[in-house]
């Protein structure tokens, strides 16, 4: 091994191969049929049960566990897809912390939760492992339907689509599907090559025609789709990313975390993946945890998020933020950022701390300046390529409950869409839900 | 410190703590364990006569019902009485007791129904030195189908002929176990009585099958695609048993009868109650076969810090305690009324005794759309389903209403006096007799 956490500069394998597998394994290995059998024991089956309000798509969690519990998992991944077709991504990397398992009565009995996240993978593993799907398209329809996106929002939507028997154009620009399912979430989180199995798995119900490597705008205008397809889904997420309008922000080594994260996905091979030996990630979101936490499992030294706000403000979950500590994620609040200091290649960041007033953010005047070879922006992303005549919410494409835009026969859900808070299982309702409403509207 | 020594039909033991006639009672090495570990006396594994020793299946013997987090809730079992020789046993009991003078060693016994059988083995359980004797007349399974066991035990008149028999055969205390396989438990302590028994000792085995292999279409513990019903055990038969115990200590035809209380005991809660109800020891058998032998050092503290704590000096006093508290319905007094109170600190808003009222009861409880659960006094009638159902112990309670208080369910005032159905006005009874 050439290199480790203390060589200078961004540079690969910091740590060995058997170092790097280990660190990137399971995060939550899944349950055996025991554990799984302790952890259903523990549910209540509460009346009206508060984990299915906090879930985003509603799924009847008290009756997949009594299912889990009574010896049929299979049945209980049934109730679970029936409501989340991508119910085994959700099971991964859902905050259950601040969801499901938030509600769960036993948090307020024990403070400690009945474990819903990892019942929900063991039951819908099961029915990945057998290799079954268990819908069935319904008769054909005649109508067809252009989806623009395949990650949850889009992927949700065109399974329910499938389903009712209307034939479905899957559009994504990207070579391949999955969104960020695919190319956005912490390696840790979804191993082994899941997130596109379960587009496979997914894909079985028939009725879905892939289109990669097609980007709206491009060669793909939503004028061309509203006129060949009887509605228009668009699930394309958030392009862009903010910049951090700052100083020296074009120096080298001042990256996206989002590229970062989705290189790591996309990587064959982690030990030719260079990081920095000094980092410092910009943000307060989950995705400044992902990259952070992946930064010091592929080997970085220090590791340090900055949010300028307070703790309680930044939209990590505080489990997030605790696994961030666990992994030797230093977090710095209540600091901005001023400068990035360097001579081609970034150094150090310098930083301002702040105090959050009534009257907004003010800096204090006092800097802090920490060293970084390698810089990561994450905060927060933009929708870029909404097409020119949709009407916008808070940058958004604005849409109503059931995600209808502006535009006659167009839908919108997901990241892309206004409301919601960006999560996976979020896009996945939105999708669902639109498809019942184009459903109702075509079919 | 509380005095836990026990002396049972004049068998002392240092603790009322005893090993029912089991398989952990079966031989010498495990006995020994046993009273190493503390246990206060056990009754031997039921011994038959002499010849050619009882086999056993060569399948599995123990069938089981689980709660949640698999806890075994109820054992059940066709195994048979003792399958060693019978000298072999008799020399082993001799050896224990020897050993461990200051501890009970009953012997339990199974012969053919006839006097000659029972003439011939009493001697040489006498011979060992062992404290007493234990009929046993409760097996449901296996033996019963030779005549013996429960088939005994259901009849009261053999009953009475095979105690009296023993009785006239030998100096030692005779207990007479019986089976809770029958109508009214009354009878078959009655005839014991009547034969001379000094005392009894319940309950035995209940008859059951505990589950059915869904595959193999065969009742568990299957035995090479068939099942026999077994006798069951544990936890979940301790209620019946319970109920057994007080009705023969307040029998009038047998009160003051001993009584060894079995069925169930798995703590020492379990074990006060039983005493409470008119068991003057206990015997345990499940809850060792499940956790080992240690678990007595858990009832030995337990029910020495509770008879500490409520002044209680030794096992005698507290024996029948409960007793007159056990009553008929008709005695109830229907003037005491109760409705459910929930603490709303202590809620946990699961919403399970709001399902439960709702779907199965008297739509007696509310829920807010932010799930407050509250009782609707109009609707309560204190069945005490949402305490039962609540998952959190103390939550919701019961509460008494003042005299002169207005149970808003009947508009009535809640009086002083007692009034039970014998004066009821709804009563027919009483009704003729005021025409």
């Amino acid at each position: 091994m050439s290199n480790s956490p203390f060589t200078a500069g961004v540079v690969p394998a910091r740590l060995s191969a058997e170092a790097l597998a280990e660190n990137f394994g399971d995060l939550h290995p899944p349950l055996d049929p025991h554990e799984a059998a302790v952890a259903a024991d523990r549910c209540y089956f509460c009346y009206d049960a508060p984990c299915v309000t906090a879930c985003p798509t509603s799924i009847d969690i008290p009756l997949f566990i009594r299912q889990i519990a009574t010896g049929m998992p299979e049945a209980a991944a049934r109730t679970i897809f029936d409501q989340n077709i991508l119910g085994g991504m959700c099971a991964r990397v859902c905050p259950t912390e601040t969801l499901c398992e938030e509600a769960c009565v036993r948090e307020a009995a024990e403070g400690k939760p009945v474990e819903i996240g990892r019942l929900q993978r063991f039951a819908t593993d099961v029915v990945m492992a057998a290799g079954t799907h268990p819908y069935r398209r319904g008769a054909p329809t005649g109508k067809r339907v252009a989806v623009v996106g395949a990650g949850p929002a889009g992927l949700a939507c065109a399974h329910r689509l499938a389903m009712k028997g209307h034939d479905v154009a899957l559009f994504d620009a990207r070579p391949k599907p999955g969104g960020l399912n695919e190319f956005g979430i912490a390696s840790y989180k979804t191993v082994g090559g899941f997130a596109q199995a379960e587009v496979d798995w997914l894909m079985r119900i028939g009725g879905i025609e892939t289109h990669f490597g097609r980007q709206l705008g491009n060669d793909l205008t939503l004028g061309q789709l509203r006129d060949g397809y009887d509605a228009v889904f668009l699930g394309i997420g958030l392009a862009g990313v903010n910049a951090l309008r700052v100083q020296g922000e074009d120096v080298k080594n001042v990256l996206d975390a989002v590229d970062f994260i989705s290189d790591l996905r996309q990587a064959d091979d982690l030990s030719s993946l260079p990081v920095g030996r000094n980092i410092v990630v910009i943000g307060g979101g989950m995705t400044a945890v992902d990259a952070a936490v992946q930064s010091r499992l592929l080997g970085a030294e220090t590791v340090t998020i900055v949010y300028r706000r307070g703790r309680d403000r930044m939209s990590a979950s505080r489990y997030e933020q605790d696994l961030a500590a666990s992994k030797g994620v230093r977090i710095v609040t209540n600091a901005q950022p001023k400068a990035v200091i360097g001579n081609g290649s970034v150094r150090e960041v310098e930083f301002e701390y702040t105090e959050d007033t009534p009257d907004g953010l003010n800096g204090t005047g006092e800097t802090l300046r920490i060293p970084a070879d390698q810089v990561f922006r994450a905060i927060g992303q933009r929708l870029e390529g909404a097409p020119e005549p949709l009407a916008l919410e808070g940058g958004k494409i604005k849409v109503t409950s059931s995600g209808r835009t502006s535009l006659q026969g167009v839908w919108a859900g997901g990241d892309c869409a206004a409301g919601g808070d960006d999560l996976t299982v979020t896009a996945v309702a939105e999708g669902r839900d639109a498809a019942e409403d184009i459903h109702a509207e075509i079919g | 410190m509380a005095d836990l020594t026990s002396e049972f039909v004049g068998i002392k033991s240092p603790n009322p703590f005893w090993l029912a006639s089991a398989p952990p009672t079966d031989k010498e090495y495990n006995v020994r364990r046993a009273f190493e570990a503390g246990w206060g006396g056990v009754v031997w594994k039921t011994l038959g006569e002499a010849g050619p020793p009882i086999v056993n299946v060569n399948g599995p013997r123990y069938g089981a019902v689980w709660g949640a987090d698999r806890r075994l809730l109820g054992l059940n079992n066709i195994e048979l009485i003792t399958d060693r020789p019978l000298d072999v046993n008799l020399r082993e009991i001799k050896t224990v007791k020897r050993d461990y003078p200051d501890r009970a060693v009953v012997v339990s016994l199974m012969v053919p129904c006839e006097e000659a059988a029972w003439k011939a083995i009493l001697p040489l359980v006498e011979e060992t030195g062992a404290d007493g004797i234990e009929l046993n007349f409760g097996c449901p399974h296996g033996m019963s189908e030779r005549g013996m066991g429960s088939a005994v035990g259901q009849v009261p008149d053999y009953i009475e002929m095979v105690t009296r028999w023993c009785k006239a055969n030998t100096r030692m205390p005779v207990i007479v176990k019986l089976t809770p396989n029958i109508t009214d438990i009354r009878y078959p302590a009655r005839a014991a009585r009547k034969g001379g028994a000094d005392a009894v000792s319940l309950i035995n085995t209940v008859s059951s099958i505990t589950s059915v292999d869904l595959d193999a279409m065969s009742p568990e513990p299957s035995i090479d695609g068939k099942g026999s019903h077994g006798g069951y055990c544990g936890p979940a038969v301790k209620p019946i048993a319970l109920n057994m115990v007080a009705e023969i200590a307040r029998d009038p035809e047998t009160a003051g009868l001993p009584i060894s209380g079995i069925g169930g005991v798995t703590t020492w809660r379990d074990a006060a109650e039983f005493i409470a109800l008119g068991a003057g020891n206990v015997q345990v058998c499940t809850a060792a076969m499940t956790y080992g032998f240690k678990i007595v050092e858990e009832m030995i503290s337990g029910l020495s810090q509770w008879m500490d704590g409520k002044g209680h000096p030794d096992v005698a006093g507290i024996v029948g305690r409960a007793v007159p508290n056990v009553t008929d319905w008709q005695y109830l007094n229907l003037n005491y009324v109760t409705k459910a109170r929930i603490d709303q600190e202590a809620c946990i808003q699961c919403g399970r005794c709001y399902v439960a009222c709702e779907d199965t009861s008297h739509q007696a409880i509310s829920m807010s759309p932010d799930r407050v659960f509250e009782v609707i006094d109009e609707e309560c009638v204190a069945c005490n389903l949402c305490v039962n159902v609540c998952p959190v112990e103390g939550c919701i309670t019961m509460e008494e209403l003042a005299v002169g208080a207005v149970d808003k369910r009947t508009g009535a005032e809640v009086q002083a006096d007692h009034g039970d159905w014998t004066t009821h006005p709804n009563n027919p009874a009483v009704r003729q007799a005021a025409e």
